[in-house]
């Protein structure tokens, strides 16, 4: 059909077939999260934005949206931080330095911190919310002196959770405010203890300037907005990456739709001005 | 140009010998069925069908009409997007792997007798699986080795609401050739018409290869009788839609008509799979024993199973209600902004195959009325 | 350090107070200071007190023979601790562990509520403010309690549930 092949807007491409990497590296975070780091056997690196994800392949078992947790900017191995929650990701926290796993990608929008130019920026973390935030949060240490105060409010279960925490030190000697905070804690644990949404009214930062970037299991995503939008910032400044079920990350295999959005293709990042009424409806 | 019915069986040799395998509807079990056609014996002669909520039954008329019945359960989906479908083969050795892509190598298909609806249905799915930022390759290839021979209905009824959707039942475009049957004092004939280059460069072998009078020039008495079925078809519709400002179905996600469909549906998909613009896929990872041959396939799927919207532990649309609610509002709404068009095309499969005899048409009907 | 009567009516919790309500209120207060380790209050005892907290830190924890000892809340600079001098039996129901070197303005609990039960008016004003803290410390362990962040699988969050029912503190912040 000479028409169809006109109208072709993309090339058909192998966006169905993962490209081979290497398991370079891998470190045990928690009890149960995990950092793979990632070299692409043909040599070529895959170039993301932050606030992307892959479809990584345990091969024989099947394929997972992960976001991916490394620099954008930094040369070095593709790292994606992994809670081991189900059937792939269990078959992924197994493998060790030499394997092979597959990988598309990558997907989905970016954070665009760098719209926070001039203005401060605020980053809430919910558990392993923190790693899609990590890529933006080192994006804007890269460039520290574009942006006004930069904060960062991690809550997460208990302290045996906490991921990064020597890079968190070290982020704070390099001009971030972070508030950590966790759900329960043992007697040594002298932090904070009690919901991180509870932090945005503490942390120093004008909401007038702010570029609010949220990450957790959505109900903590709503409540932290509501907190942000409380204090005065923007509801079309504060961004949220919100998760659905995926089996293509590519907007053909039609699972990750939210009503008219598809989750791969106009998310993960959304603005939390456009999808305050969705979040509202249950089970959509 | 008008085709007698010794004609139309010329259509099918020209295609079969131009290398087109020629597939159209036959009974099979009490339905109509797509086949590989040979011959117009195998078509349905003076078989109609009476479709209803939840009802399917053949008639027969006992007359020389091969196409009187209107859509059978298929539609034209499952040739040209396969229920299951290699997407790659992979091997191990050690803790190297190899990974290649499945090759598609696509029948020519000639497709004899698609109904507005399914034109209209294939478009659709052109759209969705072949011009956005990715395309679905394989569906590409298997589209451009198509051939379609469109047919105005002469008997919709029961579920067809084609008229609401404006998506027939004259088909416009998006056709190799266009037929429509004629049953009259004039005899049994078919008119017939090119949509593509493609299509005339076919019209004009049957012209070159005629012997006798199978293929007749059309005269205006034949192009009168033709509108003529087309206008009939178009007020005998069994259903009807009114589509405007249908995206206000969005500010009714609470109404409580949903769970009251829910209390009927079974959440069987069958609507889905009948449909033919339902695009949906999941992906099936294959492995042998040893676990060093692995394949990735890619299969039909619904948005009414529990699996479909699975996240960390559990289904984000565990009801019913929800299911019901996310597949009529994307097919009628939500398609809109995402497609440009409804999703919907007024075939009425989904009506007539649903075993608890829901209706969309009567349920999105009511929510928008504003009755419970 | 500025003295009670100069602190308090910056405080977002009581600078709603009238300036008599307030003054009733400064005049059953005192400054207390904690090491780091050492206890506001135990479980199990007598709770004619409350707390501002200054500065530092406040744990509040329980202890169970299986769970060990869990901290189920903090209270930072600014923050409110302690309502069981509202609710009878007026009893402590959490430990509360300095967790640095942490100043508090201490309230007589015993005190203010004699006051309140001579003057609604003044009753009513705490009372006000009181609930405000609670239903957000309330909503707060509401969330907690749905355990985002936890593996659905993990069997210790039923035995963390009765440690999240009600905690002592308010987290109504200088903002």
């Amino acid at each position: 059909m000479t028409h169809l092949a006109d109208r072709l807007s993309g090339q058909p491409s192998g966006a169905m077939i993962p490209r081979l990497f290497r398991v370079a590296d891998r470190r045990q975070d928690t009890s149960d999260t995990f950092t793979m780091m990632l070299e692409p056997t043909d040599g070529v690196s895959l170039d993301f934005i932050p606030g992307q994800f892959t479809m990584l392949s345990a091969f024989g078992v099947g394929e997972v949206p992960i976001s991916v947790s490394g620099s954008a900017i930094e040369e070095g191995p593709l790292q994606h931080t992994i809670r081991d929650v189900g059937a792939v990701t269990h078959a992924l926290s197994r493998t060790a330095v030499g394997d092979v796993v597959g990988v598309r990608g990558p997907y989905g929008t970016g954070w665009n911190v760098g719209d926070a130019d001039g203005g401060d920026v605020v980053f809430v973390a919910g558990g392993i919310g923190l790693a899609p935030l990590r890529p933006a949060v080192l994006e804007v240490l890269h460039h520290r002196q574009r942006y006004g105060q930069v904060v960062l409010l991690y809550g997460t279960r208990s302290p045996e959770d906490l991921l990064f925490t020597a890079e968190l030190k070290r982020w704070e000697n390099l001009g971030v405010q972070v508030l950590v905070t966790v759900d329960y804690g043992t007697e040594s644990w002298n932090g904070r203890v009690g919901l991180v949404t509870t932090l945005v009214a503490r942390a120093g930062f004008d909401p007038r300037s702010t570029v609010a970037i949220v990450c957790g299991p959505e109900i903590m995503m709503r409540y932290a907005a509501g907190a942000l939008i409380e204090r005065g910032v923007r509801p079309d400044r504060v961004r949220v990456s919100l998760e659905r079920n995926m089996r293509c990350g590519v907007g053909l295999c039609g699972h990750c739709q939210y009503r008219e959005l598809f989750v791969c293709l106009d998310g993960p990042v959304l603005p939390f001005d456009q999808v305050t009424g969705l979040l509202g409806v249950r089970e959509l | 140009m008008v085709l007698r019915p010794p004609g139309l069986q010329l259509l099918i040799d020209v295609l079969r010998e131009g290398g087109w395998t020629v597939v159209g509807p036959t009974v099979r079990d009490g339905v109509v069925v797509h086949a590989e056609i040979e011959s117009l014996d195998q078509l349905p002669r003076g078989v109609g069908d009476v479709q209803d909520a939840g009802s399917y039954r053949l008639s027969q008329h006992g007359d020389e009409a091969l196409f009187r019945y209107v859509v059978g359960p298929q539609g034209w989906k499952s040739l040209l997007f396969p229920s299951r479908e290699l997407l790659w083969s992979g091997r191990r050795t050690g803790t190297e792997m190899e990974v290649e892509p499945a090759e598609v190598d696509p029948p020519r298909l000639a497709l004899l007798g698609v109904r507005s609806c399914d034109l209209h249905a294939l478009a659709i799915h052109d759209t969705v699986l072949a011009e956005r930022a990715v395309v679905d390759a394989a569906y590409v290839s298997r589209r451009e080795n198509t051939f379609v021979i469109a047919l105005t209905c002469s008997d919709p009824g029961g579920t067809c609401f084609c008229v609401s959707m404006g998506t027939g039942p004259v088909p416009d475009k998006g056709f190799d050739l266009a037929l429509t049957e004629l049953l009259d004092q004039d005899g049994h004939r078919f008119l017939i018409s090119a949509g593509t280059s493609r299509g005339e460069d076919v019209l004009d072998e049957l012209a070159t290869r005629a012997t006798g009078d199978e293929v007749l020039r059309a005269a205006r008495a034949d192009r009168d009788a033709a509108r003529k079925v087309g206008k009939t078809a178009a007020g005998r519709m069994g259903r009807s839609l009114d589509t405007d400002g249908i995206r206000d179905l969005y500010a009714n996600a609470e109404h409580p008509r949903w769970e009251e469909v829910a209390s009927r549906c079974l959440a069987c998909t069958n609507c889905t799979l009948v449909c033919p613009t339902c695009f949906c896929t999941s992906v099936e990872d294959a492995s042998d024993l040893s676990g060093t041959q692995t394949q990735r396939w890619r299969l039909w799927d619904s948005c009414f199973t529990n699996d479909y919207s699975y996240l960390h532990g559990g289904s984000v649309r565990s009801s019913t209600s929800s299911r019901y609610r996310q597949w009529a509002t994307h097919k009628l709404a939500s398609w809109v902004d995402q497609f440009g068009t409804s999703g919907c095309v007024g075939c009425g499969r989904c009506i007539t195959w649903c075993p608890a005899a829901i209706d969309i048409t009567a349920e999105v009907g009511a929510i928008r009325s504003g009755k419970g | 350090m500025r003295t009670i009567e100069h602190y308090l009516p910056d405080h977002p919790f009581f600078a709603k107070l009238d300036p008599e309500a307030l003054a009733v209120v400064a005049g059953c207060a005192t400054n207390v200071s904690f090491a780091p380790g050492e206890f506001l209050f135990r479980e199990g005892q007598p709770a004619n007190q409350f707390f501002v907290i200054r500065r530092g830190r406040v744990a509040l924890q329980v202890h169970g023979p299986s769970a060990g000892t869990v901290v189920v809340d903090t209270a930072d600079a600014g923050d409110v601790l302690g309502w069981s001098w509202l609710v009878p039996p007026y009893v402590w129901l959490f430990d509360a562990r300095a967790a640095e070197r942490t100043g508090a303005v201490s309230f007589d609990g015993a005190c203010l509520r004699g006051k309140c039960e001579e003057d609604p008016h003044l009753g009513y004003e705490l009372m006000k403010l009181v609930t405000q803290v609670m239903f957000s410390r309330l909503v707060a362990a509401r969330v907690r309690l749905l355990d985002l962040y936890g593996n659905k699988e993990t069997a210790d969050a039923g035995a963390l549930y009765a440690a999240a029912i009600a905690s002592g503190t308010s987290h109504d912040s200088p903002g």
